[in-house]
This record gives C-alpha cells, sequence and structure tokens, in this order.
C-alpha cells in the first residue's frame, strides 16, 4: 500500500521537510518538557497537599469502614486551639530547643572549624569521621542514645557512679529530659555548623588577615576585629539554616522520650504528629500544620534575604 | 594559616577530642551489639564477642527486619533515580533556557518553602491522599514522597553544578548540529556527573534515613529500616543487644559513602544550605 520508505533517515537536499517530525518537535520543546516532571511532581504532591490541608482545617475528618469522611466544621478547629495549652507548651519546648541547641552548636561549630583549620594533623580522614553523624539515620543516633542514657548499664550513669554521684533516670525525669535530647541533637549538627564554617573560613581573601598581621594583631585581635567580621554572612545563614531546622526536630524525641514524661519534651513535631495520627483528628492537625508553616514561612523569608546579602556580599 | 603557628598542636589536640566524642556512641553500639544481654547489662569490658544479636535481629521469626532492609534499599535506590533524572532535566531547562522571571522566581521561592517547612506538616493531606489513591502502605507510595522531599535540593545542586559549566561546549554542539536532548545526553550529563553523584549519595542517604513519612504512610508492607528500629525499641524495651545491632547496621551506608565520596557529599551538603 504505501511505499517501503528505506530512504527515510536521509532527506533528500532540496526537498523541504514539510512532514511533521515529533522527534524535532519534542527537541525544539526540549525546555519544557525536561521540566515537565519535576512540575507534574511539585503539583502533585506539595501543591496539591497544602490546598488540602487548608480544606481539612475548616473539617472535621473522620474514617468509616475504610473510608474517609469529610465533614464541614467552619472555625470548630480554631476555636480548639484558641484553648489549646499544650500546643503553646510544644512552641514553647520547641522554641527553648532551637535557641539551646542552635547557639550551642554555633559557637562550638565554629571553634572546632577555626582551630581545625589551622591544623594540618590528619585532617582528611578526621573531617570524614566528623561528618558521620550527619548522614546517620537519626532513628539509630535516637537509638544509640537511649543505650548510652540507660539507667543500669548507660554512660552517663556511670560517669556519675565514678563521680560517686546517684543514677539518674536521664530520659525519663522531667528535669532533665529536655537538656538529654538537646545534648543528642548537639552532637548530631555540631559537625554540619562546623563542616558550613569550615566552607567558610577556607574561602576567606587573605590579604586583610596578612595585612592585620603586618600590623602586629595579636590572634584575639585577628579574630576579634578581622577573621569574625569576615565570617558574618556565613554565620548569620548558618544561624538560620539550623534554625529553621532544629525546628522541624521531630526523630531522636520520638525515639528517646516521645515527647514525655508528661509533656517535659513536647515538641511541635510531634504534637501535630500526634494529633494527626494518635488522636485521628486530621482536621485540628491542619490547622496546627498552616500556624506551624506561617512560622517557618517568615523565617524563610528572612533567611532568603540573608542568603541574597550573602552571594551579594562574595 | 591565619592565627600563629602553636594552633597546629593546639588544634590536633582538639580535632582528637571531637573525634573521639563523634566516634564514641557508635563504638558503644558496636560492643554492645556483639555482646550477650548479661554483659551488656553488667557494662562489662571484659567479654565473649557473639553474634547472636545479629543473627536474631535477621533471622528470628517475629523479626520483619529482613523485609524493613529490602524495602529500605529498593525505596531508597528508587527514589535516587527517580531524583537524578527529574532534577537533572528541571535544573537544565531552568538554567540554560528562556524563562520568565516571574516563573523561576515563584518555582524557587516555592521549592525552598517546601524545603524548609516541617515534614509533619504536609504528612497529614500525604496519608489521606494516598489512602485515596490506594498508594498507602505501598513502596510505590514511599517512593513518590521520597522523591518529592529530596527534589529541592537535587534541583538545587544539579543548577549550582551547570552554572559553573561554561555554556560555549553547548553552543560548540549546537553549532556542530547537534539535538538539545543529544547537547544535553552527550555534553552536559558527562561534565556533570560529579553533581550527579553528589545528588545520588545524598537523596539514597536521606531517603534510607527518613523516617517521619516511612512511619505514618506505611504499615507492615513497605516499612522501612527506621521504622522497624522504632517499633522494634518501643515494642521490645529491653532487648539491648538487638537494639544496638539494628543502630548499628542502619549506619553502614552513610560509613561506605562517607569513605568514597566525601568531597561529592560536603560540596552537596554545603550548596544545600548555603543557595
Amino acid at each position: 500500500m504505501s511505499t517501503p520508505s528505506l530512504n527515510f533517515p536521509l532527506r533528500k537536499p532540496g526537498a523541504s521537510p514539510k512532514k511533521f517530525s515529533l522527534g524535532e518537535w519534542l527537541d525544539r520543546h526540549f525546555q519544557y518538557w525536561a521540566i515537565l516532571p519535576a512540575l507534574i511532581v511539585l503539583l502533585a504532591l506539595t501543591i496539591f497537599p497544602l490546598l488540602e490541608l487548608i480544606g481539612m482545617s475548616v473539617s472535621t475528618v473522620s474514617f468509616a469502614e475504610g473510608k474517609v469522611i469529610w465533614q464541614f466544621s467552619g472555625l470548630d478547629n480554631f476555636r480548639t486551639f484558641l484553648e489549646d495549652e499544650i500546643f503553646l507548651v510544644a512552641v514553647f519546648n520547641t522554641v527553648v530547643f532551637v535557641v539551646c541547641t542552635v547557639l550551642i552548636e554555633i559557637v562550638l561549630g565554629l571553634a572546632l572549624a577555626l582551630i581545625v583549620s589551622q591544623t594540618t594533623l590528619m585532617t582528611g580522614v578526621a573531617r570524614s569521621i566528623l561528618m558521620i553523624p550527619i548522614l546517620v539515620p537519626a532513628i539509630a543516633i535516637g537509638t544509640m542514645w537511649r543505650l548510652m542514657y540507660n539507667y543500669e548499664f548507660g554512660v552517663f550513669n556511670g560517669l556519675f557512679a565514678l563521680l560517686h554521684l546517684p543514677p539518674q533516670n536521664w530520659t525519663g525525669s522531667s528535669t532533665f529530659a529536655l537538656p538529654a535530647v538537646m545534648i543528642v541533637d548537639v552532637w548530631h549538627w555540631t559537625a554540619f555548623v562546623f563542616l558550613l564554617m569550615l566552607a567558610g573560613i577556607e574561602s576567606l581573601p587573605l590579604e586583610p588577615i596578612e595585612a592585620a598581621r603586618v600590623d602586629g594583631a595579636s590572634d584575639w585581635q585577628l579574630l576579634r576585629y578581622v577573621v569574625l567580621p569576615l565570617l558574618r554572612p556565613t554565620i548569620l545563614v548558618t544561624l538560620m539554616f539550623r534554625t529553621i531546622f532544629a525546628f522541624k526536630v521531630f526523630d531522636e524525641v520520638f525515639l528517646l522520650t516521645s515527647g514525655g514524661p508528661g509533656n517535659a519534651t513536647e515538641v511541635i513535631s510531634l504534637y501535630i504528629n500526634r494529633v494527626f495520627f494518635n488522636q485521628s483528628r486530621m482536621g485540628y492537625g491542619a490547622l496546627l500544620a498552616i500556624v506551624t508553616i506561617g512560622i517557618t514561612a517568615i523565617f524563610v523569608f528572612g533567611y532568603n534575604r540573608l542568603s541574597k546579602a550573602r552571594s551579594v556580599a562574595q | 594559616m591565619i592565627f600563629n603557628r602553636r594552633w597546629n598542636r593546639i588544634g590536633g589536640i582538639i580535632l582528637v577530642i571531637a573525634l573521639i566524642i563523634t566516634l564514641f556512641p557508635f563504638l558503644f553500639t558496636l560492643v554492645n551489639s556483639l555482646k550477650f544481654f548479661k554483659d551488656i547489662i553488667t557494662g562489662t569490658l571484659v567479654f565473649t564477642p557473639t553474634w547472636v544479636n545479629y543473627e536474631r535481629l535477621f533471622f528470628s521469626k517475629q523479626s520483619a527486619f529482613i523485609d524493613n532492609t529490602l524495602n529500605s534499599f529498593v525505596i531508597a535506590a528508587c527514589s535516587t533515580v527517580l531524583v537524578v533524572v527529574i532534577a537533572t532535566l528541571a535544573a537544565y531547562s531552568l538554567e540554560r533556557f528562556r524563562w520568565s522571571r516571574w516563573f523561576t522566581g515563584v518555582l524557587a521561592g516555592w521549592i525552598l518553602l517546601f524545603h524548609m517547612i516541617p515534614g509533619v506538616t504536609v504528612v497529614g493531606p500525604f496519608y489521606l491522599l494516598f489512602r485515596n489513591v490506594g498508594l498507602y502502605d505501598t513502596i510505590p507510595g514511599l517512593i513518590l514522597a521520597h522523591l518529592v522531599l529530596n527534589l529541592p535540593l537535587g534541583i538545587w545542586i544539579v543548577q549550582s553544578f551547570l552554572a559553573d559549566l561554561p555554556v560555549e561546549l553547548e553552543e560548540a554542539a549546537h553549532i556542530d548540529g547537534c539535538s538539545n536532548l543529544g547537547t544535553f545526553l552527550q555534553i552536559v550529563v558527562p561534565l556533570i556527573a560529579p553533581g550527579l553523584a553528589a545528588v545520588a549519595i545524598l537523596t539514597f542517604v536521606f531517603s534510607w534515613n527518613e523516617f517521619l513519612f516511612a512511619l505514618n504512610l506505611t504499615s507492615t508492607n513497605s516499612a522501612t529500616i527506621p521504622v522497624g528500629i522504632a517499633k522494634f525499641a518501643q515494642q521490645y524495651e529491653v532487648r539491648y543487644g538487638e537494639m544496638s545491632a539494628a543502630a548499628f547496621f542502619a549506619t553502614i551506608p552513610a560509613i561506605i559513602f562517607l569513605a568514597l565520596a566525601q568531597r561529592q557529599i560536603v560540596k552537596g551538603l554545603t550548596l544545600g544550605a548555603l543557595k
């Protein structure tokens, strides 16, 4: 019926390619279909859930016989929110957690980076080892520290025994539980701060430092008046970044204390998770989620501004 | 060298202390995972090592740890491939073609915001959505979740590698008659291979580690290692040996990757934070 198109890959010179070629059309629009998969994923799995969140926040979502039932409930969730004291406790604990851990991590990480950048002793392998905590499952870290906090054979009570102090129930006492969780976070994330600071230090311009040295500046003066001001943008961005991520804390607290004892270590993520899945209050959880997203958005906005200021400064 | 030379030695000493603090929990866990229960409880330093905890963890009848490991591996591998392909294509399109500033600005802001908000805020809608479409407690479901969680970082890393790549190479390929797709596959992809390696490693590790979504979007069929460990720790409060073994086992990929590709990992992590 049709002529055998043996010569189809070759176009005769002079013959204009009027025929529509899918391959060529696709290639001309490479720009669009290259970004399409990402857009579909983002649309389906980020925009849709966030829209759904808004719908959920004015509804009561219940489950019956494997079916999901939505019921419009207006401002009911909002009224619950105004009277929710546990959420306030969770916000308070999260703020304490974030402020303490991030400050300690910044100070330790910066000090460590300043010192390590000055040493030529065994740096390559050492840096790899320092980075292990960043890449290890937080759940595994929680498990390890849970064993180290163990009442009977844990390291901390072992240390206390050496000092003739009474053993403590670290993760089970309302005094020590939050600090215990914070110590784990500091152990987990100081390495990350160290990494960012080290990158900042290694890209410092050498001229001002040498000039200050020639002028006879002491180490302390060099640090206080030259190095720290130059590192300011790095420090600020690291601070914002760690703040936003510390705000998300979930895994370790889930494993170490699950928010207890009482509400001593209840943090925002744990509480919302509990409202969603243990109390099956999807609607109210959605409202809390929206509030949390609002708080984060303010931080992200600030972070973005700082980030831009930093790249301009460089 | 910024400061006085004597800091070289002091730095060395402090580095050693930092290394000890970093490694101690791993050693503590490894040692406990090789002990019998009575040796763990007494905290003795002298003990006969045993594999019994690992054997029980993997081969005892109630343990689902082998399934968890397989699930973790399949989910991490698939989401890694998807993130690398989708992020590379998207980053190339954004970085090398003409888009309106409005579009790229909104997209960049949206990706940043999604990357920064606590995962728990969207895990509820994910749960409802996945139940609706039958993705709840399935491996493809968790792959999709890990895909979207890691896509932002992937796009940023590839974009920054592309920004460092001179565009003249691609122009030369175009002049020689290479198609857009051909240029992308034959010129660009090989040249940004280190960036793709960074994306692949970080996605694999983060998917392997991810707990919140895995916890809430799976029940038994597709539970991953972190979910397995958490359930184990809560159900069997005192099986310290097996808990240690599981925690130590879960850290192995991180250690392997750090030994093989420290530089790519550092670059990827720094880019993600300082973008």
